[in-house]
């Protein structure tokens, strides 16, 4: 049996004010601080359309390669539902802001590009607290009216994978475009997905629609668990219903919400308070201007101009600022690029990791770091004082050489000084160096430690290990 | 056009409209009514004419992306018909 999916992405723009109105979109305010009149649904109030989630629209149409419709109109969709005082929600239906478009992912070694079918701006409606009133519900409207874009996919994912790569990589691009914040918990990136399953040669099965799930985990458990339950349901000799369906994270499974005979009837039709959006070209010229290097074309960079493999490149694009960290690294270090993504990606990153802060919170700046790799790079530090060093750097605001200073970490690499360790400690062990001479080559990683212990751990083990080899052969 | 009794209900039902029994026939026959009306309107000659959604052709006006709308939740707390803890109480409705 083969598995077909299509995935529709709710994006919440990154605007200070709503779509429609002028309150403010800030997450955790008190319930409905930010609901104006406009918001609440209020008769004789009029919607006023926001420029910049427009801007953002054609911006991430863009770096999706979309056609951005010149003209588009706003519909209104037509339910009830308490936390949608309107009774309608305004959406684009019959001509959405961008069309086509795609998004490119790579599962394994396989590259394949995910068809879109359009994507369309909309307002987002309030939200419905059950369990916290006795006999009632509470309306929560601070979201109502905030600036979403759903961004509709071809039925073309075959796998739950597929499905997972789809979506980090389309989160990857709103975050580094700016367009989205992408914060899951919040609700800023959201998914449903509409999943079926057919024999090979046959047209596409029924579909389930699957709400709304929130994690890249659970939307890989989701998907997985309904594939599973329509090929079981097919081949013990049922029939798959057209209906909406909830997955539930605790039990993992998927649950019905509503079949086919209670789904909405939308009844669309063009909202008279809102004339068409007409895109004048000279704005769509200045945001394709304005496009930063995307995160796909920066990975092919990494890997060819700089030399990095394809893990440590794909790693470094994730996040636009941890990729600008980087080359902020290479800048300020005039260190190898493989270095650098050493640094960043394994002792920043995991510092970061560990004080659960993020590359803009961290305590320590690239321009310090590249000073650290810098002098690992011209061999004044051995790793281990590197890393020593890099401790104290993130914990406090000194530089690197101001570390290295005060905790006495440079490593001695000249020969002069080594050259006299190195003769005593060969003449202290005389047995282990006839050993070594009668080819126990492992005495040599014997040798280096104890000239590290009279060294105290400052000397550059390379240049040990060359002056080893001269004096024993 | 008349209109069946399972549409009746299919409208009332997505206008969440409880209709009593005894009204089902004085209300079918009045939406049937306002039907024919647009059964007549459908008969209107209009092929040569492209589909018009908003006449004069205006084009939307954008505002800047701006907080203009201060917290005015007292102010709607004082007509919502209730309130607790900041959220407008409703009769409980789960999906």
């Amino acid at each position: 049996m083969l598995a077909t999916i299509g995935l529709e992405v709710h994006v919440q723009l990154q605007t200070h004010s709503k779509i429609f109105s002028g309150a403010a979109t800030a997450y955790g305010a008190e319930p409905n601080a930010q609901a104006c009149a406009v918001d609440l649904g209020m008769p004789g109030t009029l919607p006023v359309m926001n420029a910049e989630a427009v801007r953002l629209a054609i911006r991430l149409g863009l770096a999706l390669g979309s056609t951005i419709a010149p003209r588009s109109v706003f519909a209104r969709k037509n339910y009830f539902y308490p936390d949608l005082p309107k009774g309608y929600q305004i959406s684009q239906f019959e001509a959405p802001i961008l069309i086509g478009g795609g998004v490119d992912i790579r599962v394994g070694d396989t590259e394949k590009r995910i068809a879109l079918t359009r994507a369309h701006l909309e307002e987002d409606a309030g939200k419905s607290v059950h369990d916290a009133f006795h006999r009632d519900s509470g309306i929560d409207l601070n979201r109502a009216g905030t600036p979403l874009l759903e961004i509709v996919s071809e039925p073309v994912i075959e796998s739950a994978t597929e499905a997972v790569a789809y979506l980090k990589a389309l989160h990857t691009l709103v975050r580094w475009l700016g367009v989205s914040d992408g914060n899951m918990q919040e609700g800023s990136f959201r998914c449903d997905a509409n999943v079926s399953v057919r024999r090979p040669g046959e047209s596409l099965g029924t579909r389930a629609e699957i709400k709304n799930v929130n994690s890249f985990r659970f939307v890989e458990k989701a998907i997985d668990y309904e594939i599973e339950r329509q090929i079981r349901l097919i081949e013990s000799g049922g029939k798959v219903v057209q209906e909406t369906r909830l997955y539930d994270a605790q039990r993992d499974e998927t649950r019905s919400m509503r079949g086919k005979e209670s789904a909405h009837d939308y009844r669309y039709f063009p909202d008279p308070d809102l004339p068409p959006l007409v895109l004048d070209a000279a704005l769509i010229a200045a945001e394709r201007d304005a496009l930063p290097e995307l995160p796909d074309a920066r990975r092919q960079r990494y890997q060819s101009a700089l030399g990095l493999t394809a893990y440590d490149a794909t790693q470094l694009t994730q996040d636009r600022a941890l990729s600008e960290a980087f080359e902020a690294v290479i800048a300020a270090s005039g260190a190898p690029a493989k270095l650098c993504a050493n640094w960043v990606l394994s002792e920043w990153q995991g510092a970061l990791n560990a004080a659960n802060l993020s590359i803009e919170q961290s305590p320590l700046s690239a321009a310090r770091l590249g000073g650290l790799v810098a002098r690992v790079h011209d061999g004044s530090l051995s790793s281990k004082m590197a890393k020593q060093a890099f401790e104290a750097m993130f914990a406090g605001t000194e530089s690197a050489d101001d570390v290295i200073a005060r905790l006495g970490l440079k490593q001695v690499s000249d020969s002069g000084a080594l050259g006299a360790h190195v003769d005593a400690v060969i003449s202290e062990h005389p047995a282990q160096v006839a050993q070594f001479r009668a080819g126990n080559e492992k005495l040599l990683a014997f040798f280096v430690g104890q000239i590290m212990k009279r060294t105290q751990g400052q000397a550059n083990p390379a240049q040990v290990t060359v002056l080893l080899r001269e004096r024993l052969q | 056009m008349s209109l069946q009794t399972s549409t009746l209900h299919h409208i009332a039902q997505l206008a969440r409209l409880r209709i009593e029994p005894e009204h089902e026939a004085a209300m079918a026959a009045e939406m049937s009514a306002v039907l024919g009306l647009f059964e007549q309107l459908a008969k209107a000659p209009v092929d040569a004419l492209e589909p018009l959604s908003h006449p004069g052709d205006p084009t939307l006006r954008l505002r800047a992306d701006t907080v203009t709308e201060l917290d005015a939740r007292d102010d709607f707390e004082r007509i919502a018909p209730s309130m607790m803890g900041g959220y407008y109480l409703v009769p409980k409705v789960i999906e």
